[in-house]
């Protein structure tokens, strides 16, 4: 399941909705993306988050699929924020959930390194400096490209 | 064609969207467009200015610089994505 919203996320609560019911289960991870008050030593007040209506969520549901192909999954969610931000504010969420819980960490992991890297959203930050759009991070580039070589079958 | 620009591609041209009529589309790869974009003002130049960082779609399918535009209804331009 995949859904972008302005409106904050209960994680707990899309936990327990996802596993309602499964007996399959065995592990769940989940991972929330805050947002901090500072970035590369400037203060931040306000964080916008703009997407491609339509590409985003086409793109967030590619890579879902993704993930699902290369882990054993029974059961996933992304969520993501768009719009006005502040400090302490969750930003993404992404929930994974297997039998076992190697498939969910990695499954986890390789979510959120792909969505920073392959999904349409671009964040501006406002603050005492004013408005500056964030560049990207090589850093997120090698962690999205680790991903590049197929998984290993079980 | 409807063409979009996003987060600083959208500050520098000053608009979101606009509207352009492509002759020869069949012919006409990406980077011919852009050519074609950065000479309409200060805003296109500036916003076309490093080849490097401009990313494109077509239909919300992201391709490269060198691909026909052909029969693509919508095209978009942007940064890096940095979400997450």
């Amino acid at each position: 399941m995949i859904r972008v919203q302005t409106e904050d996320f209960d994680p707990g609560a899309e936990l327990d909705k996802l596993v309602a019911g499964r007996t399959d289960i065995g592990a769940s991870v989940s991972f929330v993306g805050h947002m901090r008050s500072r970035n590369e030593d400037r203060d931040i007040e306000t964080m916008t988050l703009e997407h491609y209506p339509g590409m985003a969520e086409k793109a967030l549901s590619a890579i879902e699929a993704e993930a699902h192909k290369r882990w054993p999954l029974q059961a996933s969610s992304i969520i993501h924020r768009v719009g006005p931000l502040k400090p302490g504010d969750r930003i993404v969420l992404v929930i994974t959930a297997s039998a076992h819980r190697q498939a969910a960490f990695e499954a986890a992991e390789f979510l959120m390194d792909w969505l920073k890297t392959k999904a349409p959203f671009w964040k501006k930050e406002s603050g005492p400096e004013g408005d500056s759009w964030v560049s990207s991070r090589s850093t997120d580039e090698d962690a999205a490209q680790r991903w590049t070589a197929p998984a290993k079958p079980d | 064609m409807k063409v979009l620009y996003f987060a600083w591609f959208r500050d520098r041209i000053g608009m979101a969207e606009e509207e352009i009529e492509l002759s020869e589309a069949d012919k006409l790869t990406v980077r011919d467009f852009i050519h074609h974009l950065a000479g309409r003002g200060e805003g296109y130049s500036a916003a076309f200015e490093d080849m490097s960082v401009v990313h494109v779609a077509l239909d919300m399918q992201e391709v490269d610089h060198d691909t026909i535009i052909g029969g693509a209804s919508e095209i978009a331009f942007y940064p890096p994505f940095t979400g997450g």
